[in-house]
């Protein structure tokens, strides 16, 4: 107890997190400035007028729902790790992986839906700025993809969870991140498009 | 739990280094040990100086003397004379000249003072003043210095393409940068430029992540953040100010290069060009602007505040008295942080926005020149009835003190959305940001080299030929850009090739004369620095352990550290680094590795009962 008041005063350790895990943080937050900056343009820009006026495309609902989902067997997958059933693991990074997939190809299938009604890619920046948020989010999200790729092979390499849970912590947070970042681009989406 | 692990990791690292030889190539190119990362930078960022002065040394024989006859310069420019057949006279191309000064900018701003000055002393002094091994991931580092390298390389590239380089200058704005057709420069030139920048900015992004993570988590025993010196203050705030805009401009870089090569129309709008209309429609060049000055003016910052700190800490040692308000100066280095993020539009008040917008800009603006006073004013307080050491770096350091406070002064000028429209774009901003931003943080790094070279390289560098180097320039810079006040004033735009057709300007003909032979003046001056440098490293004479009696850790390392800096334990920290001249101590400097329980002739009433506990709680771990 005594000493516990003293340790106040001698050169004490410094509060430190783990560098990785820190370092996975701020890449976020430069992440976040990305977007920012984008979404503000577009702000900015809608706000001079000359806007052209469309619908978003129902179909967001989908990806939106199956990000989510994603997120969800990510946890599954780290909480297996934890607790350290490798099987469930190894499965639950495997849903997780496929519905990123799915996730970009009902991305794929809303772009091809705005060409159907007419809003593309080239053309009036109302219609630019919704490509451009989704492809760099989409382009963020294949790194993601990555690092949960390179996270099952080495689920198949190692004998036991336990030895992969930090990076499947780092790599599950990045996911998480990014279910994040689309729910708010689709949220500013709905608000201001 | 966590923290035992961290010690883990730090000590296995350790371990690592100490035990086999690195090759040469792993030891001197591909290093991730961050002193020789700090080398690189600083040596990369002497070569482009030297190119970037240069490169103003041809535009301001162009614009002091505008009817030479420059042929003697085609055997190095090549094509961009162009010879009159009939009379044998050269001619700098118009183009040309557009290119050497958005070059010039973008060298100078980018790679000369961002990477060169932050690449180096946050790479160099973070983990030497921390008390820490390396950075917190040696590869990223170099994985920084090495994107730099190649964001050189290709900028330096398009020096040699037929167009040219990018011409829009640095601030490229569309639809000048966004159209190939626009201008010379416009082609290929500003895709390299962009290309570079992207580069550039992965390249800061790495290192900046790094330094906020290293002074985070990495620092030793008793390094709180009140203890730490200014300089790493100062680096820490840059990262994060770093962190925040340069993804800014990399947004703002990609809507600009989808603009170039995929058609979109995010800033181009109704635009004819020989008659003929582009297909682009609704886009807004001023979207550019904001983005663009989001980044901007926080960078005129992460340019000047690396100085700053540097300055903080070499005039402290060389006054012999604790740095004057040391809270202070953190606290209005964070102000201009945070405030730096909320003044970007005064780049902008001509652009035709809304007038209140306008003075909401200008408040905020002038605000900004509170924190930066506070700051001259304690560097000024600080030497006041000092015992004061003229060294080369603390000559810079006064310089830097001075010409912060003289360009400083303008800014309050521009600042003024009214006087703004009567200033903006002539030399009187040329003026102001050399002065402030140019000249300011050039000194600083200059301080920094002239001071931190016995740590870098174990040997000192000529303090004579560093007198004449520093009285040079201080003069030198002076001359070149007091004058731009008046021609300023007097309405001279900035960026114009050349002005001899206009009648009103005729009369400051000598006077652009006389700013030319004091650019190129200065810039000779700067080669008995280069020599100096380059020459001590080998033949300078040997430095001792602690040459400017200072107390900061990095002065408790091997002369000449090794990868880990520490041979042994690393040291642990007692005090702040700025006990000089303590009343009743010994010495003028007790560094921070020593204990109040050491020093009971000088401590003051609070320390001394520190001092208690440090030695009751010694016997205690002993115990344990
Ligand atoms: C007292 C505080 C300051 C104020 C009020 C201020 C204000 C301004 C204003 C209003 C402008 C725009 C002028 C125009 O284009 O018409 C300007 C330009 C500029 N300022 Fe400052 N400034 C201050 C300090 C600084 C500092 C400390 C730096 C750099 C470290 C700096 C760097 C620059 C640069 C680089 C430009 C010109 C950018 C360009 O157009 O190429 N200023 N300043
Ligand atoms: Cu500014």
């Amino acid at each position: 107890m005594v000493t516990d008041i003293k340790l106040k005063e001698v050169p004490k350790k410094q509060l430190a997190i783990q560098p990785k895990k820190f370092i996975l943080w701020l890449f976020m937050v430069s992440i976040v400035m990305v977007f920012a900056a984008l979404t503000s343009g577009f702000i900015v820009r809608q706000a001079e007028g000359n806007w052209l006026a469309y619908a978003l495309p129902s179909q967001l609902w989908v990806s939106t729902c199956i990000i989510l989902l994603s997120s969800g067997t990510a946890i599954w997958a780290l909480k297996s790790s934890k607790s350290g059933n490798l099987t469930t693991t190894r499965t639950g990074l495997i849903l997780t992986l496929l519905l990123g997939l799915a996730f970009l190809v009902t991305q794929f299938w809303v772009w091809s839906v705005l060409v159907d009604n007419k809003i593309y890619f080239v053309g009036n920046p109302a219609g630019s700025f919704l490509y451009v948020l989704m492809g760099v989010h989409a382009f963020h999200l294949l790194s993601g993809l990555l690092y949960l790729l390179i996270m099952l092979i080495r689920a198949y390499k190692v004998r036991s969870a336990e030895q992969i849970q930090f990076h499947l912590g780092l790599s599950t947070t990045y996911w998480h991140f990014l279910t994040g970042l689309w729910v708010y681009l689709y949220v500013f989406l709905i608000i201001y498009h | 739990m966590s923290t035992a692990h961290v010690d883990l990791t730090d000590e296995m690292g350790h371990e690592d280094h100490g035990h086999h030889e690195q090759g040469f190539v792993s030891k001197y190119i591909f290093s991730t040990d961050h002193k020789i990362i700090a080398k690189q930078f600083l040596i990369s960022g002497i070569v482009w100086a030297l190119i970037g002065g240069l490169l103003s040394v041809i535009f301001r024989l162009q614009l002091g003397f505008p009817d030479m006859d420059m042929s003697w310069l085609s055997p190095l420019l090549g094509k961009w004379i162009n010879i009159d057949p009939g009379t044998g006279v050269g001619k700098l191309d118009t183009g040309f000249y557009l290119a050497l000064v958005t070059m010039h900018g973008t060298i100078m701003v980018f790679f000369v003072l961002t990477a060169g000055l932050s690449g180096t002393f946050s790479n160099f002094l973070i983990p030497l003043q921390i008390g820490a091994r390396d950075m917190a991931s040696g590869f990223m580092n170099m994985l920084s210095y090495w994107f730099f390298f190649l964001s050189s390389v290709i900028m330096f590239i398009s020096f040699f393409i037929s167009t040219g380089p990018a011409s829009g200058s640095w601030v490229i704005y569309p639809p000048l940068s966004a159209l190939p057709q626009a201008m010379e420069g416009s082609g290929l030139g500003m895709t390299l430029w962009l290309v570079a920048m992207a580069l550039f900015i992965v390249s800061t992004l790495l290192g900046g992540i790094n330094y906020i993570a290293t002074v985070i988590n990495m620092r030793t025993e008793g390094m709180s953040f009140t203890k730490l010196p200014l300089t790493i203050w100062a680096f820490f705030l840059t990262a994060i100010i770093g962190l925040l805009s340069f993804p800014v401009l990399l947004s703002a870089a990609l809507l600009l290069i989808l603009d170039r090569s995929f058609g979109t129309s995010f800033y181009l709008s109704e635009i004819y060009i020989g008659g003929e209309a582009l297909p682009n429609m609704g886009g807004s060049p001023i979207l550019f602007q904001h983005l663009f000055w989001f980044l901007g003016h926080p960078e005129v910052y992460i340019v000047l505040l690396p100085s700053l700190g540097i300055t903080s800490e070499i005039i402290s040692t060389n006054s012999r008295k604790p740095i004057f308000g040391y809270k202070a100066m953190i606290g209005s280095m964070m102000g201009i942080a945070i405030l730096s993020f909320v003044v970007w539009a005064h780049h902008m008040f001509v652009t035709g926005m809304n007038p209140f917008a306008g003075s909401i800009f200008m408040i905020l603006t002038l605000i900004i020149a509170v924190p930066s006073a506070i700051k001259s004013f304690n560097y000024l307080t600080t030497l006041w009835k000092g015992n004061i050491i003229f060294t080369p770096a603390m000559l810079f350091s006064i310089g830097l003190v001075s010409f912060f406070i003289s360009g400083g002064i303008t800014g309050i000028f521009l600042g003024n959305a009214a006087l703004d429209i009567q200033l903006h774009d002539t030399y009187f901003v040329v003026a102001h940001f050399h002065l402030v931003m140019g000249s300011a943080a050039f000194f600083g790094m200059l301080a920094g080299v002239y001071h931190w070279f016995p740590k870098m390289f174990g040997r000192m560098m000529d303090r004579k030929l560093g007198y004449v180097h520093f009285w040079l320039s201080f003069i030198g810079i002076y001359l070149i850009f007091f004058p731009m006040h008046y021609i300023g004033i007097a309405g001279y735009p900035r960026r114009y090739y050349s002005f001899t057709n206009f009648d009103t300007f005729s009369t400051f003909a000598d006077l652009n004369s006389f700013i030319s032979l004091a650019a190129i003046a200065t810039f000779i001056a700067q080669l008995i620095f280069v020599f100096n440098f380059f020459y001590s490293i080998f033949r300078g004479k040997k430095a001792t352990q602690n040459p400017w009696k200072s107390n900061t850790l990095e002065w408790t390392t091997p002369i000449n550290p090794g990868h880990g800096n520490w041979p042994g334990a690393i040291p642990k920290v007692y005090r702040w680094p700025y006990d000089y001249s303590k009343p009743g101590a010994k010495d003028d400097f007790i560094p921070q590795t020593v204990p109040y329980a050491e020093t009971p002739e000088s401590n003051l009433p609070h320390e001394q009962e520190l001092a208690g506990l440090e030695s009751n709680n010694d016997n205690a771990i002993k115990v344990d």
